[in-house]
């Protein structure tokens, strides 16, 4: 049995090698990068310390950078969730042609972000659909992704129309999982429809939610391919992410060292809001 | 039966808290379609018309003009990334859904205090952005020379999806029942055997679920396929697309049909499929 035991184990070996080759040594190297000033291919790298971290400090676009991670990580995950929930509460209620409005919604959510933004693209340049539609109600339109401080928000948007969808299917499926005789049992009590849902629907789709908000918050703080597509991170960085930024530094700058040094900061910190996010949800199903 | 139906969708609209009539439903559904329809409308009717139509982006073409589609398909390009997409995708999904099953079966079955510590290795990778440690990875591939081929991408993408999925197999053989096993290895079968008749039979929903969510995703990867894949003969579909709009003076829609073009096949495949492509999503998500 020992024996068979030890056969068996060798079956992970292929999966762990490549986990350690390509994602744990390369980790482990970018930490060590970082406290290096190397342009990405010379042979010749000079150790500096904690200065590329110190510089991090005092880089404007780096800061905007974060700022519009941040927008870009929690603005969509609200919209997402609000938009997805109301769309699996309006589908819930089952009538004809429901599937076909899940089809559509879901749609966008199979289709890569980077293509998604060029498709965007047609909606909000200046002779775009969307100036165009504002024109029939005789409003002036804006340059949309001329001016960042509208770029960003319009990003956001973006992506959180795309992925809606998965939101909604995953409140979906957890409408589905609750009975019905919780709503019988309230509506017995004279529980307004307000009042089920907020005491019964809310409480029991928690681990619905839970999954929703931590899949869509990291998708949204490692946002990448639809900045690229959208706006490439212009006009001068204020559209920039902090994915945006590693690339930008190491492919333009030719600064490995400091590209890894914001990796390893965007690292920490989503690590960070999966492990609160993750607690706080944890502690709210045993409250349940 | 008719009224059996009847009833349980009166029930659901009661249970929603809708008692009301139903054509504000079918107003919000047609407005929610529109939505999500319009960008690909207006995509579409850009890549039908020629570049020096000037009708406006909701209007059909003056003229409707296939010219666009045509000298996208000539120029060779589109197929090319759409066949080096396709390999990239199909090697992705296969070897990964071997490498994980197979270490999903001892992580699962056996459970020493060691192997608890290989399973917390795969969790505690999974949450790493991959674009994070760029710079390692790169310079991994660069040492390797895997860059510049099909198989670095290939197994950068493994390596990214692995973690996951090795999570999504644990989970699943655990809830297989061990009295199969164990018939089986009284009979004489050795590991492999026990794991190919026994366990890789039942294992066909979640290798279903990990073949979509893990083959969507290296289909539409782009963050680290720009670095690996820089030979033109090698892109990919997401590079081809992007090296369409980036090189674009005038010719929007010539752009507009290659994208049409792009998203097309996976398009198609979710429409077919959709209930095991939501179904899978769902299974990935909720643990």
């Amino acid at each position: 049995m020992r024996k068979r035991n030890m056969q068996m184990n060798m079956l992970y070996l292929p999966a762990l090698f490549v986990v350690l080759l390509f994602v744990l040594y390369p980790l482990i190297r970018s930490f060590r990068m970082s406290f290096y000033n190397w342009n990405g291919y010379s042979p010749v790298k000079m150790f500096i310390g904690f200065d590329n971290y110190k510089n991090l400090l005092s880089d404007k676009n780096f800061a905007v950078s974060f700022k519009n991670t941040l927008l870009y990580g929690f603005g969509s995950t609200i919209l997402q969730n609000i938009l997805g929930l109301s769309f699996a509460l309006f589908l819930n209620t089952k009538f004809k042609g429901h599937k076909v409005v899940r089809t559509i919604v879901y749609l966008p959510v199979m289709i890569s972000g980077l293509i998604m933004g060029y498709i965007m693209y047609f909606m909000v340049r200046n002779q775009g659909a969307v100036n165009e539609i504002l024109g029939w109600f005789s409003i002036t339109g804006l340059d949309w992704m001329g001016d960042g401080n509208v770029g960003r928000w319009i990003i956001t948007f973006v992506n959180s129309w795309q992925y809606c969808g998965y939101c909604m299917v995953i409140y979906m499926a957890g409408l589905q999982g609750i009975s019905r005789q919780y709503y019988e049992a309230a509506a017995i009590d004279g529980a307004t429809s307000w009042k089920s849902f907020r005491y019964i629907t809310l409480p029991l789709l928690i681990p619905a939610m839970s999954s929703a908000i931590v899949i869509n918050l990291i998708g949204g703080l490692k946002l990448y391919d639809v900045v690229v597509s959208l706006s490439n991170g212009g006009p001068n960085y204020m559209t920039s992410s902090l994915s945006f930024y590693i690339n930008n530094r190491y492919l333009s700058a030719e600064q490995a060292g400091y590209a890894s040094a914001v990796g390893v900061v965007m690292f920490l910190f989503i690590m960070l809001c999966s492990q609160i996010l993750n607690g706080y949800f944890r502690k709210k199903e045993v409250e349940m | 039966m008719a009224f059996k139906k009847e009833k349980t969708e009166e029930q659901s609209h009661y249970y929603a808290g809708q008692k009301k009539g139903l054509w504000w439903k079918y107003l919000l559904a047609v407005f929610i379609i529109l939505i999500y329809l319009l960008p690909l409308y207006v995509l579409l009717m850009q890549s039908l018309k020629s570049s020096t139509d000037l009708s406006s982006s909701m209007s059909f073409p003056d003229v409707w003009y296939f010219e666009n589609y045509i000298s996208a398909i000539k120029g060779g390009t589109i197929f090319r990334a759409i066949k080096n997409s396709a390999i990239i995708t199909l090697c992705t999904v296969v070897l990964e859904v071997i490498f994980a099953c197979l270490a999903a079966y001892p992580l699962s079955r056996n459970d020493t205090k060691w192997n608890r510590f290989i399973r917390s290795i795969f969790m505690g990778v999974m949450m790493i952005p991959p674009l994070t440690i760029l710079v390692g990875v790169y310079s991994v591939l660069v040492s390797i020379s895997a860059t510049n081929s099909y198989w670095g991408i290939i197994l950068t993408n493994i390596a990214f999806g692995l973690p996951m999925s090795v999570f999504l197999f644990t989970n699943f053989i655990g809830s297989i029942p061990r009295d199969l096993d164990e018939a089986s290895i009284i009979d004489g079968a050795n590991v492999l055997q026990t794991f190919f008749h026994i366990i890789l039979p039942q294992l066909k929903p979640i290798i279903a679920t990990v073949v979509i969510i893990h083959g969507v995703a290296a289909w539409n990867e782009y963050a680290y396929s720009i670095y690996i894949l820089q030979k033109p003969e090698l892109q990919s579909i997401t590079l081809c697309i992007k090296k369409y709009f980036s090189s674009v003076t005038n010719d929007y829609s010539g752009a507009a049909a290659a994208a049409i073009l792009a998203i097309l096949p996976l398009t198609v495949v979710y429409l077919i499929l959709q209930d095991s492509f939501v179904q899978s999503q769902v299974d990935s998500a909720i643990k």
